[in-house]
């Protein structure tokens, strides 16, 4: 008795990683928080918010990192829900392997699939610009956006499918009433795995874009280029903007997906 | 009759979608597997003789290698890194009360929801920190992309081993106690055994997602080059050597087959067991 007294709580093994999180996360972002806040002069300053958000270039920047996101995130969810509905679909439910063909890519270092898809699209005559940009993205998330919700798809329960069939709707009404919203989770977690992480990928925009192509993570990126005479203010306070879209894009994703998967009464998330 | 027929070009249709899709992901890397044996200037151009020159090529090609050497050091050490630290957090994390539990989870998954830019440029002020106002001397280079790799790959080893931590079953862990091996003999000699599966997979996935990683790598690199930022810098400047595409073939055939093969067995035996039982 007095030996089962004492729990076994091995807690302090946690400890390494804790003091890791610590210095390698918690306080790089108290030092974004710093610099943004913090003047040549090292005093208190908004100058450099002021700069965010009153510099046209930077305004056109975000604005542009936005339309980028939405519209190949967009393009990507149709062709990818297409693709997962009809690999959850008979017979092709069956088959393993082809489900496996179209995520594989994922395991391929991106750069060298962006490298290849450039090399094909300047053959068929397809320069660097927009256009290759958007292609880009798409053909670079295609894979994150398909697995979660071909996942939610191949495990759906027929029944539900099999009954609005049966009640006499047609197979269009039973799209949009019944697989379309017990498949949202899927579509979230997809849209989710790509929309935020755009921000960031400036190695596309950069390798596969003009001038007029950019991605908010580009500014970032080159404020930092020069160790020496980078301008961490202003690139601090951008990032804290981009954090605070961050926290918003997920508080929006989570609230969207509490209603999701509350609405349909015993469905499987 | 209609019915049959309607069903029948349904299938046809869903065939096509699947195909159409399937060419236009393999289209690109096909294309650089054909190009890596002519040793044409450009992907596209007149194809010439087929030849193994650019693997034999590849072979003196010291950038290329260094960037491969670079790829797979870092690749490797912070895997490893990642699934030491990754396991013990996960232990620990485990036997954690609940409230701390959650604050620790939430902690953990702030790497992995931040945009990745704000991570990669928190790791840059982190060095300026550390060597201006704390006076260590840290620099930019191979050993800090291996500490930064470790922390962005931790938490997905913690997300995998999780799981199988809390599938294993407490009693074995008690029943060896009361059979007198000490707290730490059990856990290496019960409980670790049992994560080895885990621990494997969350290898692998860091392992993966270190080779992927270009944003924290280029901004922390300094002049270390690994494939992800040679390949960038080539399309953005210098152009690419044509090397590469003897590279990007192994590469390609190396994952595909792996994953096919690697499947293909999990497939089979899954259904071995499906069949005993």
């Amino acid at each position: 008795m007095t030996k089962k007294a004492k729990v076994f709580r091995p807690t302090a093994f946690a400890f390494p990683y804790l003091a890791v999180t610590l210095v390698f996360v918690i306080v790089p972002l108290i030092l974004v928080l710093v610099y943004a806040f913090r003047g040549a002069d090292g005093g208190f300053t908004l100058q450099n918010f002021r700069q965010v958000f009153t510099e046209p270039e930077s305004l056109r920047q975000l604005g542009k990192t936005v339309g980028i996101a939405a519209l190949s995130t967009a393009i990507c969810l149709v062709i990818a829900y297409t693709v997962a509905f009809v690999l959850a679909s008979q017979p092709f439910n069956k088959m393993a392997i082809l489900a496996l063909l179209f995520v594989i890519p994922m395991w391929i270092n991106f750069m060298l699939r962006i490298f290849a898809l450039q090399s094909l699209l300047s053959v068929i005559g397809i320069g660097k610009g927009f256009a290759a940009v958007i292609i880009g993205m798409v053909y670079d998330f295609f894979p994150y956006m398909l697995l979660p919700i071909y996942t939610v798809l191949v495990n759906m329960d027929k029944s539900y499918v099999e009954a609005s069939r049966d009640l006499g709707a047609n197979p269009v009404q039973t799209f949009f009433k019944v697989t379309l919203p017990l498949s949202l989770p899927g579509v979230i977690s997809g849209v989710s795995m790509m929309f935020m992480p755009i921000f960031s990928s400036y190695a596309i925009t950069k390798t596969m874009g003009n001038m007029n192509t950019t991605v908010i993570g580009a500014a970032i990126a080159s404020l930092f280029e020069n160790v020496n005479y980078g301008d961490y203010g202003y690139g601090s306070a951008l990032s804290f903007v981009l954090l605070l879209i961050v926290l918003l894009v997920m508080f929006l994703g989570n609230l969207l997906s509490r209603r999701v998967t509350k609405a349909p009464k015993g469905g499987k998330a | 009759m209609m019915n049959k027929t309607s069903s029948r070009m349904y299938l046809i249709a869903r065939w096509a979608i699947l195909l159409l899709v399937l060419a236009a992901i393999y289209l690109p890397l096909v294309m650089i597997i054909v190009y890596s044996f002519s040793a044409s200037q450009s992907v596209g151009g007149e194809y010439g003789e087929f030849t193994f020159r650019l693997y034999a090529r590849l072979v003196e090609n010291s950038d290329i290698l260094v960037a491969l050497r670079n790829t797979l050091v870092i690749g490797l050490s912070s895997a490893a890194l990642a699934t030491i630290l990754g396991t013990t957090a996960s232990i620990g994390i485990h036997y954690m009360r609940k409230k701390i539990k959650s604050a620790v989870d939430t902690a953990s998954q702030i790497t992995v929801v931040n945009a990745e830019i704000v991570t990669a440029m928190g790791f840059f002020l982190l060095i300026i920190f550390l060597r201006d106002t704390v006076m260590i001397p840290v620099n930019f280079g191979i050993v800090w992309l291996i500490l930064t790799h470790t922390v962005i790959t931790t938490p997905y080893v913690i997300l995998t081993v999780t799981p199988r931590l809390q599938q294993l079953n407490p009693n074995l862990l008690e029943a060896s106690m009361d059979l007198g091996a000490g707290p730490m003999r059990s856990l290496f000699t019960v409980m670790l055994p049992q994560l080895a599966g885990a621990m494997v997979s969350g290898f692998a996935l860091a392992f993966t997602l270190s080779l992927d990683d270009f944003v924290v790598t280029n901004i922390n690199g300094a002049d270390v080059e690994t494939i992800s930022t040679f390949v960038y810098a080539g399309m953005r400047k210098k152009g690419i050597p044509v090397e590469m595409r003897a590279l990007s073939t192994i590469i390609f055939i190396v994952v595909l087959t792996a994953l096919i093969v690697y499947n293909v067995v999990k497939n089979k035996k899954a259904k071995e067991q499906a069949k005993k039982a």
